[in-house]
């Protein structure tokens, strides 16, 4: 089973903060893969939020392929982290050449350009390196977007902080996503690693998804070609969170009427039945059917989790202003926020949202059956 | 034989026909209920002459012989006589003294229902049994991240969804802009499909009607009933129970005029309009109500004069093509009701199913697509059409949905899979397996009145009789004497079995694949088949 740790704080932290924290659940991880997600950069990335950053694995050729992608577009390096590892990895962690963690300066002519169609065009730059990588098996990109840096490998989370010295000052971020297991569901694939990431937009899951198939064929099928991928069943709903909230406009508490609405009896009573109703009809395909808690972070810099209504994974929040966790399990929090008002602590449930917004005060409840945000 | 008897190319023998009648003298009262009872006259009282030989032993006897007359049954071989198997003969004997069996060898009759050039006429479905449906089987079973669920005690949502849904971005649009939203109904995803007044005894007709109410009113079950081409009672348009009924216009529009003008009385909306453009079971040809079956009361609700054949057109002559047809009737039928009632077509499936699916993703008003299979059942039609005219379902359906997924309208446009659901009695299996090929819902029509009515029809023609209004059952017949047989409660209650028992087993497959916030519609993960042709087919894996 996944264990997931999520952690915004004022103050930049470390990976490690959220690897320890995954460290003391590793009872209920099998320990076979990471994935971080690093949002808000402290250090060198706090001076260039708006330079989009490259996270990805490459071999030297793919890295000699991937300068000349870039350069040929007109993207120049602005920053980079360098992460050298030891020649010989830890046991059941791959050999690889490069972790690339690199900022870009724009091309000059895409200063013309609107934040939406900028905002495609990296989307297309990292599915073409990806679509690269693929064919010559020399690149894994994760992400390509301002102000986020994504890490993940197989094997045990603890030792590949150590070998990749995660530990650093230069790599410190107010919000971090953390989960330790290499899905197992399909193929053994990094592309199959959570957090997954969209358009500023990355969750994580814990739980599995059985309406995958249709789910990916509805969202394959909008159109737009950042939704692709699925070699995880949860991917999906980071891609439906995109969908709600960038395609239908509709708020995070629209989410979970998308994924998991109502019963008909509830939608009934609530004082906006008559868009949940339609909403249920006409999402209906984007209905996610199995056990799930999903933690995620979107643009604005919240950091959310919603719970399935159908059955419950584990999930836990807590800390105090400044600083908030979610986390599968209590000793996670316990590891990462010790100095907490622990009476506080709840676990979210079947209609539950929970929303830490940006300015990290306190965590809001959104339960299902709550009043709705009026559609514009 | 004597060898002076007349032989001409029809002369039968009982070996040469399907079904043969085993008799015991032993046990035979020689009530003559079986005589009374046969819908076919295949039998009838037999005086038989029979000798006895004594051979006696004694120094003085001489052999002799006494002439006995025995009374008994006699079958017939004059093909238009030709026992059917139905075997009422065997349900009224009372001492089990008599049944039908069927011949060892293929028979001769076949080469001979032609009489007077008139080709064979039947009711049933075609002649083979078994589908490609009970090959398939469920196999994505949770064991790892998310155990399976207990079908008893979880809580499910089985419902699907029947008319147009708009895409979200313009459902949020419209409901901003206080827009046009299609009529949407949620039903249960197994609905009676059309059998109409006319084919169907009344008693039958008002026990599906009642057993439908029944689950609708009493255990929330949405189950939904289609009228099938012969109108609809008065008095039903006019109640509240329209609602759980689907009314269907075909091409010989009968008992529309009825309809039409019970509009301003009536209290409900029905669920939706069917425009039949084919049937499963003949596809291309039109309905066929016989002459025998037009009785006063079917008359005036059909609106036509008894004692007449009522043919309907293979297509509906006031259009042009099935394009204009499907535009114009969908647009027709959405106006009466001030569109508020969601209007789908029913075609037959065909390798052309594709081309009306894509018209049909372009007209805002279509509610759906019901596609009936090869295997559909029929009241009447030609033998030929039933046994070979038509498409499988399986492979029409799975082509509708995936033509769907690639231009991104799967929600938009429900898909509804009839013809041969339950064939073997896996109703729940067939149905599920066609569900996540890609329906939203499946129509039923021959298991409910096999599974609710006791219909003896099978797909090695037993009975198949529909067409001539001497159904043993009294399911299809327009005569009281045989329609009293049917106690419309009776099978009020079986049609509340069945529904509940399909209820049960529907859960015991989606239970174990995880599913229960939705209904799978489009889950072919879960599907696998031992037929790697088939398997490529349909996209579904191959497993051995």
């Amino acid at each position: 089973m996944c264990r997931l740790f999520a952690i915004t704080s004022d103050e930049p932290l470390s990976p490690m903060t959220a690897l320890e924290a995954l460290d003391v659940m590793r009872e209920g991880h099998d320990g076979s893969g990471v994935g971080l997600f690093l949002r808000d950069l402290g250090g060198p990335f706090e001076e260039m939020k708006d330079a989009p950053i490259l996270s990805g694995i490459f071999t030297e050729k793919g890295l000699k392929r991937l300068d000349a992608y870039m350069m040929n577009i007109g993207f120049m390096t602005k920053y980079k982290l360098s992460i050298k590892v030891p020649k010989i990895p830890p046991p059941g962690v791959p050999k690889r050449d490069i972790y690339l963690i690199r900022a870009y300066e724009y091309p000059e002519e895409w200063d013309s350009l609107t934040e939406e169609q900028r905002y495609g065009r990296l989307v297309d730059i990292r599915l073409e390196l990806r679509r690269m990588g693929e064919a010559e098996e020399d690149m894994i990109v994760f992400s390509f977007w301002p102000d986020v840096i994504m890490i993940k490998e197989i094997g045990d989370p603890l030792q590949i902080a150590s070998h990749l010295k995660l530990d650093r000052k230069d790599l410190k971020a107010r919000i971090i996503m953390a989960q330790g297991r290499q899905n197992t569901n399909y193929a053994i694939n990094l592309y199959a690693c959570h957090p997954f990431f969209l358009q500023g937009f990355s969750t994580m899951t814990n739980g599995e998804n059985t309406a995958f198939i249709p789910i990916r064929e509805y969202l394959q099928s909008r159109g737009f070609p950042g939704y692709t991928g699925y070699q995880s069943d949860s991917e999906v709903f980071t891609h439906i969170l995109h969908y709600t909230i960038v395609k239908l406009g509709l708020g995070l508490e629209g989410y979970k009427h998308v994924i998991t609405p109502l019963k008909d009896g509830d939608i009934a009573t609530h004082p906006s039945s008559r868009l949940l109703q339609q909403l249920k009809q006409s999402c209906r395909r984007l209905i996610i059917d199995g056990p799930n808690c999903v933690i995620g972070s979107l643009p604005n810099h919240s950091l959310f989790m919603v719970q399935d209504r159908k059955k419950l994974r584990p999930g836990a929040v807590g800390g105090r202003p400044g600083k908030f966790a979610f986390s599968s399990e209590i000793c996670g929090l316990d590891a990462a926020i010790p100095d907490r008002d622990k009476n506080r602590d709840f676990q979210p449930m079947h209609l539950d949202t929970v929303i830490v917004a940006p300015n990290r005060q306190e965590i809001t409840l959104c339960r299902q059956t709550s009043p709705l945000t009026p559609l514009h | 034989m004597p060898s002076n008897i007349p032989i001409n190319p029809a002369t039968l023998s009982i070996k040469d026909l399907p079904w043969r009648i085993l008799w015991d003298q032993n046990k035979c009262t020689l009530c003559g209920q079986c005589t009374a009872v046969c819908p076919v006259h295949a039998i009838e009282l037999g005086i038989f002459r029979k000798r006895t030989v004594d051979a006696s032993w004694g120094k003085d006897a001489k052999p002799a012989s006494t002439m006995q007359v025995v009374y008994g049954i006699r079958q017939k071989t004059d093909p238009a006589l030709a026992c059917v198997g139905c075997a009422t003969c065997t349900l009224v004997c009372p001492n089990d003294a008599i049944m039908p069996a069927r011949s060892d060898e293929a028979d001769k009759l076949r080469f001979h229902r032609d009489r007077g050039g008139q080709a064979r006429n039947r009711g049933g479905r075609r002649n083979v049994p078994g589908t490609v449906l009970d090959q398939i089987k469920f196999i994505r079973i949770s064991m790892l991240t998310d155990p399976a669920l207990d079908a008893g005690r979880h809580e499910f949502e089985i419902r699907t969804l029947l008319g147009r849904i708009l895409p979200p971005e313009d459902n949020l649009a419209f409901i901003s802009q206080n827009g046009w939203i299609p009529p949407v109904r949620e039903i249960y995803p197994l609905m009676i499909g059309g059998m109409s007044f006319g084919a169907l005894s009344p008693n039958m007709w008002e026990g599906l009607q009642m057993g439908v109410s029944y689950l609708n009113e009493e255990l929330s079950m949405p189950v939904r009933i289609c009228t099938g081409e012969g109108g609809c009672p008065p008095r039903l348009l006019r109640s509240r129970f329209l609602k759980y009924v689907i009314l269907q216009i075909a091409s010989g529009y009968f008992g529309w005029d009825e309809i039409i003008h019970a509009l301003p009385d009536m209290k409900e909306d029905p669920c939706a309009i069917e425009i039949k453009y084919g049937q499963g079971a003949k596809p291309g040809d039109g309905g066929l109500l016989m002459w025998y079956k037009v009785n006063k009361l079917i008359a005036a609700i059909r609106g036509v004069p008894h004692g007449v054949n009522l043919p309907s057109p293979p297509t509906h002559q006031t259009q042009y093509s099935i394009e204009e047809s499907v535009a114009k009737m969908i647009q027709s039928m959405c106006m009466a009701w001030g569109f508020r009632v969601p209007v789908y077509p029913k075609i037959s499936a065909t390798s052309t199913a594709m081309a009306v699916l894509n018209n049909l993703t372009r007209n805002p008003f279509a509610g759906g697509l019901a596609i009936d299979g090869e295997d559909g059942g029929t009241g009447a039609a030609y033998n030929v059409s039933m046994n070979h005219m038509g498409h499988p379902i399986a492979a029409n359906i799975r082509d509708a949905y995936l033509n769907l997924v690639k231009i991104g309208k799967q929600n938009e446009l429900p898909l509804m899979a009839g013809g041969g659901i339950g064939k073997s009695g896996n109703l729940a299996a067939n149905a599920a397996a066609l569900i996540m090929l890609g329906a939203s819902a499946v129509q039923i029509g021959k298991y409910i009145m096999q599974a609710a009515a006791g219909c003896v029809g099978s797909e090695s023609d037993r009975c198949n009789i529909c067409n001539i209004g001497q159904c043993p059952k009294g399911i299809t017949s327009q005569d009281p004497r045989l329609y009293r047989r049917l106690d419309p409660e009776a099978v009020a209650q079986r049609v509340v079995d069945v529904f509940l028992s399909f209820d049960t087993e529907l859960k015991k497959i989606i239970a174990p694949l995880g599913r229960s916030t939705s209904l799978p519609i489009g889950m072919s993960d879960a599907l696998g088949i031992n037929d790697y042709h088939v398997a490529d087919r349909l996209k579904i894996q191959y497993v051995v």
